[in-house]
C-alpha cells in the first residue's frame, strides 16, 4: 500500500476521514464535530438569554424553555468541551510524547464514531417528538415523570457517546504509558500530557457509574424497571448518587487538560521553563484522587445528615489547596519572563482571574450551611460558568489559536483573535459577574421567566447583553478560521519560535508516520534543548532510520457505532411500536456483527519504507 | 516482531501475549477496561444493597423466600471449574501446545454454557414464581446485577468460540497470543464477579 504523496479527489478524501486511524486525522473530525456542536449549544445559550431579557417574556414557552436548558447542557458538557480537548489529546499528546500513533488507532475512530452518533442521536430529539426537559443532571424524580421521548433520547445518546468517551480514555492512558519516546521519563512528560494521563484515569473511573446510571433510566422508562420508582420500593437518590459520582469527576475531567493547555501556553510566552513543574504533577494528581472524594457536594440539601455533609464539605475545600498552588505556579511562571502577548497568552491571562473567581465561589459553597442559601440560584449557574466558561472554554479558545498551526500548518489571524478574545472575554463577565448577585436576590435558576416587580429587570438585561457579546466574538472567530483556510498560507514547524516540547519539532506538514526516527528525549522540554544546542537537524533520534509499521484504516468503526445508533432507536419505541424490538435487534447485530468481523478478519498494518520516507523527506498529505 | 514468524516451543517465548508492542498495549489496555468494569459491578452491587427486599407494600418476596443455595452453590463450582480449565489452557500457551490449549478452552466454554443453562432455568422459575424483572425494585435490581453477570458469560463464551474457530488451522502467532491472553483475563475477571454474587447476593440474602 503506498498511501504516499497522492492527490485525491473529494470522495477519496472524504472515504479517507470516514475510515481514518491516524489520530491526526481524527483530532480533525473531532475539532469539526465539537465545533459543530459547541455552536449548537450556543445557539442553546443564546434563544435563553433572549428569553430572560425582559420580565414575563414569551420569547418561548415554558416547556421548550425546559428542553432548551437542558440541551444547552448536555450539548455543552458532552457533545462540546469533551470532544474539543479530545481533538487536542488526539492532535497533540501522542507528538509530544514522540509516538508513531496512539496505542489503538482503531478504537480511537471507534470512539470518535461513537461520539458523534450518540451525538447526532440525542439532537435528533428536537426534530422527533421535542428534546429531553429534565435538566442536565436529569434527576430521576423528575425525568420519570417526563412526557414524550425527550428524556429516553437523553439516556440512549449519552450511553452511545459514553462509550466512546470510555474507550477514549483507555487508550490515551495505555498510550502515555507504553508509547514515550525513550527518555521521556514520567517526570519529563508535559504538563498537557500528564492532564491528559489524569483526565483519562478519571474517565476511566467516572464514566462506568453514569453508565450504569442511564441503564437504570433506561430500564425505567422503556423496560419496566423499579430502580426509581419508590412505589415499587425504589430510590430516587439512587440516581442521583451515580450521577454525581460521574459528575464531579466529570468536570476536573474537563478543567485538567485546560489547566495543561494554559502550562504550556504560560512556559512557551513566558520562555521559562514552567515554574514548579514537579508540584504542578504532584498538584494535577491531588486533584484528580480528590475529585472522586466530593460528589455529595451537589446533594448537600438532599438530607444525607451533618455528618455526610461535614466530611464532603472539608474534602471539597481541601481541593482548593492544589488549585492554589497551581495558579501561583502559573503566576512564577510568568514572572520574570520574557513575555509575548500573543492571542493564546492573552486566553491564559484572561484565565488566571477568571478561573480564580470561580474557585472562590466554589469554596463558598463548600460550606454547606450557605450552601442552603445558594443550592439552585442563579448564583450557581454564575460559579459554574465561571469555572467551565474561564477555565475550559477558554483554555480551547486559546489552544484553537494555539495548535491550529499544529494540526493545519497555517496561521489564524492574530489580530481577529484579539477582537475574539476581546469580545469574548467582556462580553463573559458582563453575562456572568452579575449572576452572583441575581443569585443572591433570590432568582432561581431554571426559571422560564420572572415578573416586573421582582426587581431582577436591569440584572438580566445586562446579562443578556454581554451573552450578545461573547457571540459577535465566536462569530469573529468564525470568520478567521473562514479566512485562514482560504488564505490557506503555510507557516512550517515551529511557528511561535519558542516552541519548547516535542510536537514543535516535528517537520510540517506533519507525515502521517509522525517523526520519521523515534527521538530522544534528553530533558523537560528537549525541543528547547536542542535549540539551545545549535542543533539544526531539529532533534536527536534514538534509533535509525528503518521501516515503520503503520496500521490500516478500516470502516468497521464507523460501522460498529452505526448498529448502536440504530439500535437505539429500537429501545426508544419498545412497547409502543411493533418495529421496536426487531430494530433493536438488528442495531446490536450489525454492532456485534462488525465486531466478530474485526476480530476474524487479520489487520497487520503495512510498513512504509525506508526509501520512500527519504523521498518524502519534510512530510507530505 | 513478524506476525507471521512461525516458533518451536524452543523459541516460542516466555510470555508470548506481551512480545508486540500491540501485545503489550492490549494487554495493558484490557487490565484498564477491567478496572472500569469493577467499578461498573460496585455499582450494580450498591444499588443492588439498597433496594435487596423492597417492593411494593405487602411483597411476598424476600431473598430468605426466594433462593435456593444447592443450584447456586452448583453454578458456583461449575464456573469456578471453568476458570481453572482457563487457566490451563493458558499453562498450555505458555508451553507451546495450541491443542491442549484448545483443548482446554472447549472444556472452559462447555463448563460455562452448562453455568448458563442453570441461570436461564432460575431466571425462569423465578419469573413462574411471580418475581419478575418489573415486581419490585429488588426484582428489577436482582435480574440487572445478576443478568449484567449473566451477559458477560454470554460474550465471553461468543469470544472464545470465536477465538477457537479461527485459529483452529493456523496455530499459534504473536499476532493471537495476546487475543487467547485476553480472553482468559476476562473470564476470570466474570468468575471473581461471580464469586461476590454467590456471597452478597445469595449467602446473605439466605443466611445473612
Amino acid at each position: 500500500m503506498s498511501s504516499i504523496a497522492k492527490k485525491k479527489g473529494f470522495g477519496a478524501s472524504l472515504w479517507d476521514y470516514l475510515t481514518t486511524v491516524d489520530h491526526k486525522k481524527i483530532a480533525i473530525l473531532y475539532l469539526a464535530a465539537g465545533g459543530l456542536f459547541f455552536v449548537i449549544g450556543g445557539i442553546e445559550a443564546m434563544l435563553i438569554r433572549i428569553q430572560l431579557a425582559k420580565p414575563d417574556n414569551d420569547f418561548v414557552s415554558a416547556g421548550l424553555f425546559n428542553e432548551i436548558i437542558t440541551m444547552h447542557g448536555t450539548t455543552m458538557i458532552f457533545l462540546a468541551a469533551m470532544p474539543l480537548l479530545f481533538a487536542f489529546m488526539n492532535a497533540v499528546m501522542p507528538l509530544q510524547i514522540g509516538a508513531r500513533d496512539v496505542a489503538f488507532p482503531f478504537l480511537n475512530a471507534l470512539g470518535f464514531w461513537l461520539f458523534l452518533f450518540g451525538g447526532l442521536f440525542l439532537n435528533l430529539s428536537w426534530f422527533m417528538g421535542g428534546a429531553p426537559d429534565a435538566g442536565w443532571t436529569s434527576y430521576a424524580s423528575l425525568s420519570l415523570a417526563s412526557e414524550g421521548h425527550g428524556v429516553d433520547f437523553y439516556a440512549l445518546g449519552l450511553q452511545v457517546s459514553g462509550a466512546g468517551t470510555y474507550i477514549a480514555g483507555i487508550n490515551f492512558l495505555v498510550t502515555i504509558i507504553n508509547m514515550r519516546a525513550p527518555g521521556m521519563t514520567y517526570m519529563r512528560m508535559p504538563l498537557f500530557t500528564w492532564t491528559t494521563f489524569v483526565a483519562s484515569a478519571l474517565i476511566l473511573f467516572a464514566f462506568p457509574p453514569l453508565t450504569v446510571g442511564l441503564f437504570f433510566l433506561i430500564f425505567d422508562r422503556m423496560f419496566g424497571g423499579n430502580f426509581f420508582d419508590h412505589t415499587m420500593g425504589g430510590n430516587t437518590i439512587i440516581w442521583e448518587h451515580l450521577f454525581w459520582i460521574f459528575g464531579h469527576p466529570e468536570v476536573y475531567i474537563l478543567i485538567l487538560p485546560a489547566f495543561g493547555i494554559f502550562s504550556e501556553i504560560f512556559s512557551l510566552f513566558s520562555r521559562k521553563r514552567l515554574f514548579g513543574y514537579s508540584s504542578m504533577v504532584f498538584a494535577t494528581v491531588l486533584i484528580g484522587f480528590l475529585g472522586f472524594m466530593v460528589w455529595a457536594h451537589h446533594m448537600f440539601t438532599v438530607g444525607l445528615g451533618p455528618t455526610a455533609n461535614a466530611i464532603f464539605s472539608v474534602a471539597t475545600m481541601a481541593i482548593a489547596v492544589p488549585t492554589g498552588m497551581k495558579i501561583f505556579n502559573w503566576l512564577l511562571t510568568i514572572w520574570g519572563g520574557s513575555i509575548k502577548v500573543t492571542v493564546p497568552m492573552l486566553y491564559a491571562l484572561g484565565f488566571i482571574p477568571s478561573f480564580v473567581a470561580g474557585g472562590v465561589t466554589g469554596i463558598m459553597q463548600a460550606a454547606a450551611p450557605l450552601d442552603y442559601q445558594l443550592h439552585d440560584s442563579y448564583f450557581i449557574v454564575a460559579h459554574f460558568h465561571y469555572v467551565i466558561v474561564g477555565g475550559v472554554v477558554l483554555a480551547i479558545l486559546a489552544a484553537v489559536h494555539l495548535y491550529w498551526p499544529l494540526m493545519f500548518n497555517q496561521m489564524l489571524s492574530e489580530k481577529l483573535g484579539k477582537w475574539t478574545f476581546w469580545f469574548f472575554f467582556i462580553g463573559f463577565h458582563c453575562t456572568f459577574f452579575i449572576q452572583h448577585f441575581l443569585g443572591l436576590m433570590g432568582m432561581p435558576r431554571r426559571v422560564f421567566t420572572f415578573g416586573a416587580d421582582q426587581g431582577w429587570d436591569t440584572f438580566n438585561l445586562i446579562s443578556s447583553l454581554g451573552a450578545i457579546l461573547m457571540a459577535i466574538g465566536v462569530i469573529i472567530l468564525v470568520v478567521n478560521v473562514i479566512i485562514t483556510i482560504v488564505k490557506n498560507e503555510k507557516v512550517g514547524n515551529d511557528p511561535w519560535g519558542d516552541g519548547r516540547t516535542l510536537e514543535w519539532a516535528i517537520p510540517q506538514p506533519i507525515p502521517f508516520y509522525n517523526f520519521k526516527q523515534t527521538p530522544l528525549v534528553r530533558g523537560l522540554d528537549t525541543f528547547w534543548i536542542e535549540k539551545q544546542e545549535g542543533n539544526k537537524e531539529g532533534m536527536t533520534y534514538a534509533e535509525p532510520l528503518s521501516d515503520i509499521h503503520m496500521p490500516n484504516g478500516s470502516i468497521i468503526p464507523l460501522v460498529m457505532s452505526f448498529g448502536l445508533f440504530v439500535a437505539s432507536f429500537g429501545a426508544l419505541y419498545n412497547g409502543e411500536k411493533d418495529w421496536a424490538i426487531p430494530v433493536l435487534v438488528l442495531g446490536l447485530a450489525i454492532t456485534f456483527a462488525s465486531m466478530a468481523i474485526r476480530s476474524i478478519k487479520d489487520d497487520h498494518g503495512f510498513h512504509v519504507h525506508k526509501e520512500d520516507i527519504l523521498k518524502n523527506e519534510g512530510g507530505n498529505k | 516482531m513478524d506476525f507471521n514468524t512461525k516458533y518451536t516451543p524452543q523459541s516460542w517465548p516466555d510470555h508470548p501475549e506481551q512480545v508486540t508492542l500491540e501485545g503489550k498495549n492490549k494487554f495493558l489496555g484490557f487490565w484498564l477496561f477491567l478496572a472500569g468494569e469493577t467499578v461498573l459491578f460496585s455499582s450494580l452491587f450498591a444499588t443492588y444493597l439498597a433496594l435487596k427486599n423492597k417492593g411494593p407494600s405487602g411483597m411476598e418476596f424476600s431473598t430468605q423466600t426466594l433462593f435456593e443455595l444447592p443450584l447456586v452453590f452448583v453454578m458456583t463450582m461449575i464456573l469456578l471449574t471453568s476458570s481453572l480449565t482457563s487457566v490451563y489452557a493458558m499453562y498450555h500457551m505458555k508451553n507451546h501446545n495450541f491443542k491442549g490449549m484448545q483443548t482446554w478452552l472447549a472444556i472452559t466454554v462447555i463448563l460455562g454454557i452448562a453455568f448458563l443453562c442453570l441461570e436461564i432455568y432460575e431466571f425462569n422459575h423465578y419469573v413462574h414464581l411471580g418475581f419478575t424483572y418489573g415486581q419490585s425494585a429488588f426484582s428489577t435490581a436482582f435480574f440487572t446485577l445478576v443478568g449484567t453477570h449473566g451477559l458477560h458469560v454470554a460474550i465471553g463464551l461468543g469470544w472464545i468460540i470465536l477465538l477457537l474457530i479461527r485459529n483452529a488451522k493456523r496455530g499459534f502467532s504473536l499476532y493471537n497470543a495476546p487475543k487467547y491472553y485476553t480472553a482468559s483475563l476476562y473470564w476470570h475477571f466474570i468468575d471473581v464477579v461471580w464469586v461476590f454474587i454467590f456471597t452478597v447476593v445469595y449467602l446473605m440474602g439466605v443466611v445473612g
